[in-house]
């Protein structure tokens, strides 16, 4: 069955690294979607909402509901903005009779793209090489609010020549946290410290996760500290775009 | 350093420059970590026990009055006085007048958080009454003159090297060694006598029983048994969340607080206390008071942070913490630290003085993972950032940088004009792919480069494509 899928693509994502939103719509075209980029979209409001600014994270919540309610699906290369419209907006608008169900029909057709990929399409990439070794990092959203664990291993597991070395604490938290590594930047500075030298420990040369905000804390951390290890969005590598520039690479 | 007049991030910048503090907090804070969670797999569907247990908690928190007059009923018929405190001045003054009437020149304090919490230790030294620690670790911390940094290891700041230089300073009869048996020796020592000769024993309470009275502690050590029973009067002070309503759910709490704290199935001395000594008992105090104190618990309720009042003191979610793994438990500069710690120190010091806890935290959402009753700590510390922005506390640059940016995101084409000048005006600070310094965003390059972002947007570069 063809869906009409919308690709929500992610300010991040947008403003820093297109690649990801391309490698998005060409792993769900693979996956016999229908893709469509709503024009109305712009940020879920998840900063504004985790930095107790409620009126700008409704106002931001609503914009993204009406951008993406006209599709039979709405998925994100991101966990955490997915996890914002999933779980989230039907707790902002939960006294507001009008928009309750609005919010909570788009909530329960949003998606995050290796889990639409994996659970909902049960879609495999096919005929990708990547003769490298990865490591994996689980983003705390996607982790913990989604159930994101499996989905993303199963699809990179469908890559010819890769092969996978955990780090340690593949599920504790980089020290991103959206606005927390500016508002700390020496604590955010200590735990991303940590993560990079698991990650260097484990001898990969990529670096693999689900989320850009956490891929450029910790790709920021192993440039500065001087490792060789790349670093990737998962789908980038499932769609077939794993030979691009990694993060920070001049393309 | 003073560690409670600096602000939050002073205190923080000091603890991670400090490389003894980073060994101690990991030492014991890593190894419950690996405890709990063998502990948890071995326990037989923890995740109905942990529903179970939030539910024991929020039936008696929604019956909260009916239950308190239940177990004061039942302490009382047991022999016990029982006295209410709504404040934690009035919780101090209760306790110092029981030790004034008694005529105790010397107390016996078994650990308890609700005492730090009332500023115990303090009022009883103003009422010049002596106090003798009986926790190990408190004992410690009261060697240093400092204050706990974490609920269930009040010293896990301190490594052993630094807690044996303090007992040759501090310790009657000094010792040479830096054994772990040399220096419980002489901590046994120290305190045995001291215990001993206490006219008053203090204590908090893990758990109050509802149908019989009882109070129950918790320790590895003992000493709460050694410091409560010989003196003459023995003194409780509880929080009134503290109540269970029987002996089975206080069981149920048991296996889940000694699992989630040390990864240990029991903590090794279990005590019920119910009532005074009786008649042909052979010890026992003569007089049992139970002080229940409020300070601002049923006001918790009222203000959409009941789920907070669950809480049964495991410390599962500063052992988990990132943050607190980074910066240990002074930091926060509260009574409380780590994650339940930011829920609570605004309750108990007001928001303007502790705002900046709650935005301490990544919304990573381990400590949720971990907490056996389920407190759901991220949005809890959310809803102190909602509250904090609503009156006005958050600093004016955030106020208007997210202000600016909102204003310009429920604009999208306006949206799409300022991020394609800000894609561009990014091209020109980096080096190769990376920037290594980026204008108003110093607190990031400070300490990691910042990739360059291509040329064009994605929505630029999508439209450009679609138009071919």
């Amino acid at each position: 069955m063809t869906q009409e899928v919308a690709l929500f693509v992610t300010c991040l994502v947008d403003l820093m690294r297109p690649r990801i939103g391309f490698a998005a719509i060409r792993a769900l075209e693979a996956a016999g979607c229908d893709v469509v980029v709503p024009e109305g979209q712009t940020c879920c409001g998840q900063p504004a909402l985790n930095s107790g600014d409620r009126a700008h994270a409704v106002a931001l919540a609503k914009q993204t509901i009406a951008a993406l309610e006209p599709y039979d699906a709405v998925v994100v290369p991101s966990g955490s903005c997915a996890g914002t419209i999933r779980c989230h907006y039907p707790e902002i608008f939960a006294g507001d009779a009008a928009w309750l169900p609005r919010a909570q029909a788009v909530a329960d057709k949003t998606w995050e793209i290796m889990a639409y990929l994996d659970q909902v399409r049960g879609w495999k990439p096919q005929g990708v090489t990547v003769e490298a070794k990865a490591t994996y990092h689980d983003s705390c959203s996607g982790l913990r609010e989604l159930g994101i664990k499996a989905q993303p291993r199963r699809l990179l597991r469908g890559i010819d020549g890769l092969r996978f070395t955990p780090m340690e604490g593949e599920e504790t938290c980089c020290g991103f946290g959206g606005t927390f590594c500016v508002k700390y930047p020496a604590i955010s500075n200590a735990i991303v410290g940590e993560k990079a030298d698991a990650i260097d420990a484990t001898g990969a040369d990529l670096l693999l996760a689900g989320d850009l905000g956490c891929l450029m804390n910790m790709a920021g951390k192993l440039h500065r500290k001087g490792s060789k290890v790349r670093a990737y969005h998962a789908i980038e590598l499932i769609a077939g775009m794993g030979d691009g520039p990694a993060i920070g690479e001049e393309g | 350093m003073s560690a409670f007049t600096a602000s939050f991030k002073e205190r923080a910048d000091a603890a991670l420059a400090d490389p003894i503090l980073k060994i101690a907090v990991e030492r014991t804070a890593g190894t419950a970590e690996a405890k709990r969670g063998i502990a948890v797999a071995a326990f037989p569907n923890f995740e109905a026990a942990r529903t179970r247990a939030a539910a024991i908690k929020d039936h008696v928190i929604a019956h909260l009055g009916a239950y308190l007059e239940q177990f004061e009923a039942q302490a009382i018929a047991a022999g016990a006085k029982v006295h209410w405190a709504s404040t934690a001045d009035e919780a101090c003054r209760i306790v110092i007048d029981i030790c004034k009437a008694t005529g105790a020149r010397s107390v016996a304090r078994s650990k308890s958080m609700l005492g730090e919490e009332i500023g115990l230790p303090h009022a009883l030294a103003e009422a010049g009454i002596g106090r003798v620690e009986t926790d190990l670790a408190e004992h410690i911390i009261q060697l240093a003159d400092e204050r706990p940094s974490h609920i269930i290891w009040p010293a896990m700041h301190k490594t052993r090297e630094q807690v044996s230089a303090l007992f040759k300073a501090k310790h009657r009869l000094p010792h040479q060694e830096e054994t772990i048996a040399a220096m419980a020796e002489s901590a046994r020592r120290e305190l045995r006598t001291q215990m001993l000769g206490a006219d008053v024993g203090i204590s908090g309470a893990n758990f109050l029983i509802a149908d019989t009275g009882a109070v129950c502690t918790v320790t590895n050590e003992g000493n709460a048994e050694l410091s409560l029973v010989p003196p003459r009067v023995h003194i409780v002070t509880a929080g009134i969340e503290k109540i269970v309503p029987s002996m089975p759910h206080a069981i149920h709490m048991l296996r889940m607080l000694a699992r989630s704290a040390t990864g240990a199935a029991l903590t090794q001395y279990t005590t019920f206390y119910t009532g005074p000594k009786r008649a042909g008992d052979r010890d026992g105090p003569e007089e049992m008071h139970i002080v229940l104190v409020d300070n601002g618990r049923t006001k918790m309720r009222e203000e959409g942070l009941a789920e907070m009042l669950r809480c049964i003191r495991c410390g599962a979610c500063m052992n988990h913490c990132v943050v607190f793994r980074q910066i240990g438990g002074h930091a926060y500069g509260g009574t409380y630290p780590g994650p339940m710690g930011a829920v609570l120190t605004p309750v108990l010091d007001g928001l303007p003085q502790s705002r900046d806890l709650a935005h301490a935290c990544t919304l990573n959402g381990k400590c949720q993972e971990v907490c056996p009753v389920r407190i759901p700590l991220p949005t809890l510390l959310k809803g102190w950032r909602e509250k904090s922005w609503r009156e006005g506390l958050e600093p004016t640059s955030m106020r208007w940088g997210l202000g600016i940016w909102a204003w310009v995101a429920t604009r999208p084409r306006l949206y799409r004009l300022g991020t394609g000048f800000a894609v561009r005006a990014m091209q020109m600070l980096g080096k190769r792919g990376w920037i290594g310094a980026l204008p108003l965003a110093g607190g990031w390059t400070r300490h990691r480069d910042m990739p360059k972002p291509a040329p064009q947007t994605f929505m630029a570069q999508y439209r450009k494509a679609q138009r071919k």
